[in-house]
């Protein structure tokens, strides 16, 4: 803590901003983790057939599995190029 | 039988081998006849930094392969009757950890008699750290108080959870949070992670903060476990960890900021 720590005006310290990087991240990284095993292969299927028909890349389909209760939603999102 | 503890950690260059080193002459010290074994097969390491270097003739891989019987590969501690280790490869790949040879490997050590097997597991997710964690009873999750860390932590959590043994059949590993290289000073200054933020995003009961020592370099500098410098923070450190492993309460030390004057804490001097 140095002066201006002392007499407030605080800042956001960079463990508080390593805290939430990390809460965001591992509960993501966790969430794909529990998800079933054919997801990654399946993830790579549905963007192979959106390819087919729009030109994107990789990091414009993002496919993510939530749980909503006890049903698993599968959401889906594609960006697609301006026109 | 015998209770297998895998000291294990994702990232490399936390501290696994100074923490297995450590509990595992923690544990034979409290009198349980305990082996440390060296998974990280090709970057042998534990030998060092226990001190016996120079007395490993075979080593685990042989055991597996039948080259060397295991009474030929343990190598007994001088410094603790209850102590032996098994050296790890220098030659060989982590090919040569099969789940079976490990398996037969662990049962003759838990057939002769010894009680705690720590396991010092590689870094890496690959087939020698998996290997070190598949038939852990017991995981000691060794993190630096840093976001790399962390996250590979959280991964071996999530392999710990459903490819071991244990899982697998149902069951579960008991983990235990071991934070190292710890500094109170700039955890204040906001810098660091505190071990309640590593703890909360974990989600993992903490066993042991262990600070950032001068003392764990002396220690492998000697080829002796760092527990066993009973006047160090560090050593002090893993001592209460290994207490709490086996079920007593400690208070955390080393954890809180060292007294300084009101005039560097209001101008962040050091
Ligand atoms: N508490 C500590 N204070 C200071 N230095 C430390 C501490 N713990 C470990 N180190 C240092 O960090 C380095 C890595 O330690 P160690 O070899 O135990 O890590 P590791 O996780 O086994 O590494 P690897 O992944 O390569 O097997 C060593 O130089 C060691 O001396
Ligand atoms: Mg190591």
């Amino acid at each position: 803590m140095g002066f201006f720590g002392l007499f407030g005006g605080q800042k956001k310290n960079s463990a508080s901003q390593a805290k939430e990087r990390l809460q965001i991240l591992i509960s993501h990284e966790r969430q794909n983790r529990q998800g079933p095993d054919f997801l990654p292969a399946m993830q790579q299927e549905i963007l192979s057939v959106v390819k087919k028909y729009v030109e994107i890349r990789d990091d414009q389909v993002n496919i993510r599995l939530d749980q909503q209760g006890d049903a698993s939603v599968l959401e889906l999102n594609v960006i697609l190029p301006e026109r | 039988m015998a209770t297998v503890v895998t000291v294990t950690s994702g990232k490399g260059g936390v501290g696994k081998t100074t923490s297995s080193a450590a509990i595992a002459a923690g544990l034979a010290k409290a009198g349980h006849r305990t082996v440390v074994i060296d998974f990280d097969v090709g970057l042998r390491n534990l030998d060092l930094i226990m001190g016996v270097e120079r007395r490993v003739v075979f080593d685990f891989v042989n055991v597996i392969t039948g080259e060397a019987t295991l009474n030929q590969a343990l190598i007994q501690d001088k410094r603790i009757d209850n102590l032996s280790i098994l050296a790890a490869s220098q030659t060989k790949d982590k090919d040569a950890l099969t789940e079976d040879g490990v398996e037969k490997v662990l049962q003759e050590l838990a057939d002769t008699g010894f009680e705690y097997i720590v396991c010092d597991s590689p870094a890496g997710i690959e087939k020698g750290a998996t290997m070190a964690l598949h038939f852990a009873d017991h995981a000691i999750i060794v993190t630096n108080p840093e976001v790399s860390s962390v996250r590979d932590s959280d991964r071996i959590l999530g392999i710990l959870q459903s490819k071991s043994k244990r899982a697998k059949e149902g069951g579960k590993v008991a983990e235990h949070l071991l934070v190292t290289r710890y500094d109170p000073d700039r955890v204040d200054q906001g810098e660091m992670l505190s071990k309640e933020d590593v703890c909360d995003i974990l989600a993992v009961d903490l066993i042991g903060v262990i600070p950032e020592s001068k003392a764990v370099l002396k220690a492998s500098n000697t080829g002796v476990p760092v527990i066993l410098d009973a006047e160090s923070d560090a050593g002090q450190a893993y001592d209460d960890a290994v207490a709490r492993f086996l079920g007593e309460e400690r208070p955390m030390r080393f954890v809180d900021l060292k007294k300084r004057g009101l005039l560097s804490r209001m101008f962040g001097g050091d």
